[in-house]
């Protein structure tokens, strides 16, 4: 059996998507930036699609941005941000967990001394407390950015009242939604943000396609400067098929959400409660705020890369945060933000299903994954008498 | 990412398990790392390497290095075993990603760690044969 568990890494393109995307791909090619008829087209496609992302995320037209990923989203809104406050403020408030396409920007903003960043721990489940973010802000912090949900572990942060807080303070709010959107409901300004990232290719959207939300009224400094597209703040000829299946998936991900949800749930509880059968086995995040389709797990005197490569022979598709898959010796920030000892976080497994996902699938992944553990912990020098031995 | 044969070693790996009482045990690495290799040897006549077994918690890369390593070492004498090197581990898996060179050179330490304690238990200093005694914490980083 064949078996796609890593929807957080990417998932199939919607049949919808590509139909939205074809006419783009060949004969309405022009470039929304001309005048004659066939530039019409596709500038036409651009607008519709950023009326229905604006609608999906509860915005106006004109707060939406087209960008070419999740990660240049995050780029764009907080270099955008420090950059159009430089001179008030470099002081940034973020999580421990963030996603790497916020946490090496940040990273690298300190290095060169344009940011100075506070991390934000988490509790044991991954949750930011809403007062440690009221004491983190100071008078010359100039952007918090706090993910909705995490991509590892699927918790899901309180951002409404988050953004409350940061709102109260005067202080722009950014928050990576990429891993949420299109799987919860989202609605920008209920969750009291300035700027929302999302990515088309984690909805069944495209790859090489992505959007922010930047809330009218909020400065950002361009990252890419050229023919002044989406009005000055990312130059670059548009990426109308992108853009478009983009928007026809986000649509499809929201219309469809309640029976995808509950399909996706279905997979993810069955799958949930088989490894949760194994000994010595632990669901990382929290039990109920997380994401429907993502389960993770952390299995002791177990290596995550080598129970990847094992399912992966048996035809299941799944993901490790250990720190093999990143070439470091470290284990995922996140599982070590959440208080997981080293040798233990090393042996993380992230399942994420999809709406494609059956529950004779889910079946056989728990099979899959009981039999990968034994094997796994069979030839593991820290497993002795069933059980571990460190 | 992994050759063909690193892929076998590690859906098939040679000779998995513990030799009960056996004349040398080496155990390398560490679990905050992610990586313990643990190998134990019988040793014969002529200081021969008559069986070996091994033990590993890693990735893919640590258990197809320990899985040949037994391959290369089994059948060998001390002095021949001595001399396989982590290039020779890479090379007979045709290849290892550049950030996996460590599971190799993990692999090479676990067999000398292994002779070391075999000397040791024989009431012979391993250093001057083996070059160390297979117990230091340069091992176990």
């Amino acid at each position: 059996m064949k078996v796609y568990a890593d929807h957080a890494a990417t998932s199939p393109l919607r049949r919808e998507a590509l139909d939205a995307m074809m006419p783009y791909l060949t004969e309405r090619y022009g470039n929304p930036s001309s005048i004659y008829s066939l530039a019409s087209a596709a500038r036409r496609a651009v607008e519709s699609a950023r009326a229905d992302i604006a609608g999906a995320l509860g915005a106006s037209e004109s707060e939406i941005y087209f960008t070419g990923s999740g990660t240049e989203s995050d780029n764009l809104a907080i270099r955008g941000a420090l950059e159009a406050r430089a001179g008030t403020g470099r002081h940034v408030v973020t999580s421990a967990i963030e996603h790497h396409a916020v946490l090496h920007t940040l990273q690298a903003l300190e290095k060169r001394g344009a940011a100075e960043v506070s991390y934000l721990p988490v509790d044991e489940y991954g949750l930011v407390a809403p007062d440690a973010l009221r004491d983190a802000i100071r008078p010359d912090t100039a952007l918090v950015t706090i993910m909705t949900a995490n991509n590892e572990i699927g918790v899901i942060q309180p951002i409404d009242e988050l953004g409350a807080i940061a709102r109260e303070r005067g202080v722009p709010f950014h928050t990576d939604a990429v891993q949420a959107a299109g799987h919860i409901p989202l609605d920008a300004r209920a969750m009291n943000v300035d700027m929302l990232s999302v990515s088309a290719h984690k909805f069944g959207g495209p790859k090489g396609a992505g959007a922010l939300y930047l809330r009218k009224g909020v400065r950002l400094a361009p990252l890419i400067y050229g023919g002044g597209h989406e009005r000055g703040l990312r130059s670059g000829t548009e990426n109308v098929a992108g853009i478009a299946g983009m928007a026809a998936a986000l649509k499809q991900a929201v219309t469809h959400m309640a029976e995808e949800t509950a399909r996706v749930s279905e997979a993810a509880g069955i799958v949930k409660a088989g490894l949760g059968a194994i000994p010595f086995a632990r669901l990382t995040g929290h039990p109920e705020k997380r994401l429907p389709g993502i389960v993770s797990f952390v299995f002791e005197a177990v290596e995550g890369e080598s129970m990847v490569l094992a399912l992966d022979f048996g035809g299941i598709c799944a993901s490790s945060g250990s720190a093999c898959s990143s070439g470091s010796l470290e284990p995922s920030h996140v599982l070590l933000a959440v208080g997981l000892p080293h040798e233990i976080a090393h042996g993380s497994l992230r399942l994420s299903f999809g709406p494609e996902n059956t529950p004779e699938q889910a079946r056989y992944v728990v099979q899959a994954v009981t039999d990968a553990v034994a094997s796994r912990r069979e030839m593991s020098p820290l497993w002795r008498d069933n059980k571990p031995a460190y | 990412m992994y050759t063909d044969k690193v892929m076998d070693h590690f859906n098939n790996p040679r000779n998995v398990g513990e030799i009960e009482n056996p004349d040398g045990v080496g155990q390398v690495g560490n679990p905050k790392c992610g990586d313990i290799m643990r190998i134990s040897i019988r040793v014969g006549g002529g200081e021969t390497i008559t069986d070996v077994k091994f033990k590993t918690f890693g990735c893919g890369a640590a258990v197809a290095t320990s899985s040949i390593a037994t391959e290369l070492i089994k059948g060998k004498t001390i002095s021949d075993a001595l001399g396989v090197t982590n290039r020779a581990v890479v090379e007979a898996l045709e290849g290892l990603p550049p950030v996996k060179m460590h599971c190799s050179v993990l692999a090479e330490e676990a067999v000398k760690a292994a002779i070391a304690d075999y000397y040791t238990r024989k009431g012979i200093d391993p250093v001057p044969i083996v070059g160390c005694d297979g117990k230091c914490e340069s091992c176990r980083v």
